[in-house]
């Protein structure tokens, strides 16, 4: 026995309601994210990810009041990610009672960023959220490519040599979303998350395309993820997080029962 | 009133502690109060004492020495129930290889060392480093924090340096990853954990709640 692979359920939110988008589009009303979270964790999930999807100023206060909210009642590690581009927006969130928070824009922008936000609050704060898309050209060897802003910019950095060097400025876990699967419940995108796990020491979790219980379980087994994330299995409850770990578990993964 | 006090040097993340502690007081109708604070006459004043940490084991004790907060530990330890976690429990050690080698506290006898860039499980495959996520601790021995909490509970861990001590007596938990390490450690009215129990769920919670009504014997 040892480390469990982790279940993470996440929560996009807009203006303090969960929601999920097909391929960052077609937003669906999920829920109240307080109490999605507490019955995700009564659940047995083992963290919470917050993600704030439209992350405008504006609507930054009412974000901060959700993570209280949520931080006062769930006692798992919450992430929250989203908006997050300066120091005092991670010291802001971890305030407000997160955990960690998950970087993407600001690092492509400035990737001091996160040797700074390490060096400030630890490693094991800082997530870097990364939105991979496959660019591969034909008969060449599988490539994918940075993308930013929720998945609208294209950065033409290779996601492999991006990893190595974030994992090596201390970014401490790797959140890892495909593009081409989100939304699409077909699966996560498995040749991607075994490439990026082997790239970097680091934690990967996998995200992106979850539509049943065999697609966590591959993402452990065959796409070597240390974490699985999925939102709309969950949310509109075609699966519980206790279905989800129980079948993880008759596939022969350790997971917290 | 039951006043805790929560130790703040300045790095990382103390709300999670305080919230988890009074979740515990309210679900147990303990009055209790929670301040986060490096006041040394606060902390003096305090029923019970948290000692918390996380980030670079270098910047911790930097805060720490310039604070004086190593004295007030001392003192603390000297008369009442002192709970540290995570980085809070590396710092009591004498001496941790993080940042090419950094002098601790010297409050408990032990050393801290990196999990290295090859770690591996016995059947060979490689492990990740940090040590991140939910792990099993055995207790090694009985002690009042683990009233209620069944054996082989899991506790959230993240961290990529563990405490190594040669006092067997003073080791109450221990986990595996790689290599057996050391979870929670007890001496006298001291209790340290790896792990994170405010953030560990149902056992988490337990443990706080027990912290909160330990008279601080073994």
């Amino acid at each position: 026995m040892g480390l469990a692979k982790r279940i993470i359920p996440c929560l996009d939110c807009d203006k303090g309601r969960v929601v999920k988008g097909v391929k960052f589009l077609d937003i669906r009303d999920a829920g109240d994210p307080v109490e999605v979270s507490k019955r995700y964790c009564d659940a047995g999930a083992d963290e919470i990810t917050f993600l704030d999807i439209t992350a405008s100023h504006e609507d930054r206060a009412t974000t901060i009041d959700t993570v209280r909210a949520i931080a006062g009642q769930v006692f798992i590690p919450l992430t929250v990610g989203g908006g997050i581009r300066t120091l005092e927006d991670i010291r802001t969130m971890l305030n407000a009672g997160a955990d960690k928070v998950a970087i993407n824009t600001a690092a492509v922008e400035n990737p001091d960023f996160v040797q700074e936000a390490a060096a400030r609050f630890g490693s094991q704060c800082i997530i870097l959220a990364v939105d991979a898309k496959q660019v591969s050209e034909k008969d060449k060897p599988l490539k994918w490519e940075i993308f930013t802003y929720g998945g609208r910019n294209p950065t033409g950095i290779n996601v492999i040599e991006w990893v190595k060097r974030m994992a090596g400025y201390g970014a401490g876990e790797i959140l890892l979303t495909s593009m081409d699967r989100d939304g699409t419940k077909i699966g996560f995108d498995l040749v991607l998350n075994k490439a990026v796990s082997n790239a970097v020491q680091v934690p990967i979790i996998a995200s992106g395309g979850v539509g049943n219980l065999e697609h966590l379980a591959e993402g452990v087994l065959e796409g070597e993820a240390d974490a699985v994330l999925a939102a709309s299995i969950f949310h509109f409850q075609e699966y519980s997080i206790r279905e989800a770990k129980e079948y993880m578990a008759s596939r022969g993964i350790e997971v917290r029962l | 009133m039951t006043k805790i006090a929560v130790i703040d040097y300045g790095m990382g993340n103390l709300h999670s502690v305080a919230k988890a502690l009074e979740h515990v007081g309210r679900e147990s109708n303990q009055k209790i109060e929670v301040v986060i604070t490096s006041d040394s006459q606060k902390i003096a004043a305090a029923d019970r004492v948290i000692f918390p940490g996380v980030g670079a084991i270098r910047d911790c004790m930097t805060e720490i020495n310039r604070l004086n907060v190593g004295k007030i530990v001392e003192e603390a330890m000297k008369s009442k129930p002192v709970l540290a976690i995570c980085v809070g429990m590396q710092a009591l050690m004498n001496h941790s290889e993080e940042n090419k080698g950094v002098d601790c506290l010297g409050l408990m006898a032990g050393r801290v060392h990196y999990f290295g860039e090859d770690l591996r499980n016995e059947a060979g495959d490689r492990l990740k480093v940090p040590h991140m996520g939910w792990n099993q601790v055995k207790q090694t021995q009985d002690h009042p924090l683990w009233k209620d909490v069944p054996d082989n509970s899991r506790f959230y861990f993240v961290h990529s340096y563990y405490v190594r001590t040669k006092l067997k007596q003073n080791i109450t938990g221990v986990t595996h990853y790689g290599t057996e390490i050391v979870a929670a450690l007890a001496d006298k009215n001291i209790f340290a954990t790896q792990f994170h129990p405010e953030k560990s769920q149902v056992a988490g919670l337990t443990l706080l709640g027990n912290f909160l009504t330990w008279d601080g014997k073994n």
